[in-house]
């Protein structure tokens, strides 16, 4: 066990691997996507409140589990990377950050959006689950700052994982705000007791989406992660034999 | 859609947008990242 682990954190080896695993990745997901988006705007019914506009789901939801899944990445691979100081875990957190921040963006728009016909207001101060996502960008933003100020890679993967790991208590806040404090935003739809409050014409569509987002934001996170290693690894003989072997095209 | 039509779809465009800058800036730093080491590649080998 032990051994594969020691195996796959190897740079070559993940490098090599992984972009093997884009492309599946990356087809899979866009599938999962184009089935759920069709079947969520044009085959699932309108809500009997909301009418069409609770249609924002299928990407709001989506976009909104992505933001914290990266966090917890983040943080899981800032603590390992601390800790066992492995190497290859600094780097996971570091090409996290960014995509994590670009979905924590995505699910504020796109619930403000929503909030707009439903609330009657693009933004509210007052409500726990907002804020508590909004801050959660801003440490996303300082953590890549932060990342961004120091020069040394090993310092800044030491400082910046402090960061991801305080921060981190942000999530179940995050996750429990609609059921810890009153809130406008409505509380856990899947995740509940007694199953999911949703029909499943309008559940499935939204599984399929949480499905495809997750694959895409894989092959993201792949390809970044092999750019970081590539970048981590720069003066080591395997990157410099690679790039003398297949020159301009090992993308 | 009716009238929430501009909301609902504004949402999915912003959404793909979003998908295609990540894959566009991880694509450019992973360019970027492999052309420094090239050079740099070069550049030592040429000395040797």
């Amino acid at each position: 066990m032990w051994n594969l682990l020691h195996r796959l954190a190897s740079p070559p080896h993940f490098y090599r691997l992984a972009a093997g695993m884009i492309p599946w990745f990356a087809v899979s997901g866009l599938l999962a996507v184009a089935y759920g988006a069709y079947a969520g705007l044009f085959i699932a019914p309108p809500d009997y409140q909301q009418g069409d506009a609770f249609r924002i789901i299928y990407v709001h939801v989506p976009s909104a589990y992505l933001s914290m899944m990266a966090y917890v990445i983040m943080a899981t691979g800032a603590g390992i990377g601390l800790i066992w100081r492995m190497k290859l875990a600094h780097a996971v957190a570091a090409a996290a950050a960014p995509l994590g921040a670009w979905f924590t963006f995505l699910a504020l728009v796109t619930g403000s959006i929503w909030g707009r016909p439903m609330w009657g207001t693009w933004w509210e101060w007052g409500d726990p689950r907002l804020t508590s996502e909004l801050v959660m960008l801003f440490l996303y933003f300082g953590y890549i700052a932060l990342r961004g100020a120091i020069d040394d890679t090993a310092k800044a993967d030491r400082a910046s994982a402090v960061l991801a790991l305080v921060g981190a208590v942000n999530v179940p806040i995050i996750h429990f705000s609609v059921e810890w404090w009153s809130s406008l935003h409505q509380g856990p739809t899947l995740i509940r007791k007694g199953g999911p409050a949703i029909d499943s014409a309008m559940l499935y569509p939204l599984l399929a989406m949480i499905l495809g987002f997750t694959l895409l934001f894989g092959a993201l996170l792949l390809r970044r992660v092999r750019t970081e290693v590539l970048y981590r690894e720069r003066r080591t003989k395997w990157v410099r034999e690679m790039i003398l072997s297949t020159p301009g095209n090992n993308l | 859609m009716g009238a929430y039509g501009a909301y609902v779809w504004s949402c999915f465009v912003l959404t793909a947008i979003v998908f295609l800058i990540c894959e566009w800036r991880a694509r450019l730093r992973q360019r970027q990242v492999y052309r420094d080491i090239e050079v740099r590649v070069k550049v030592l080998g040429g000395r040797q």
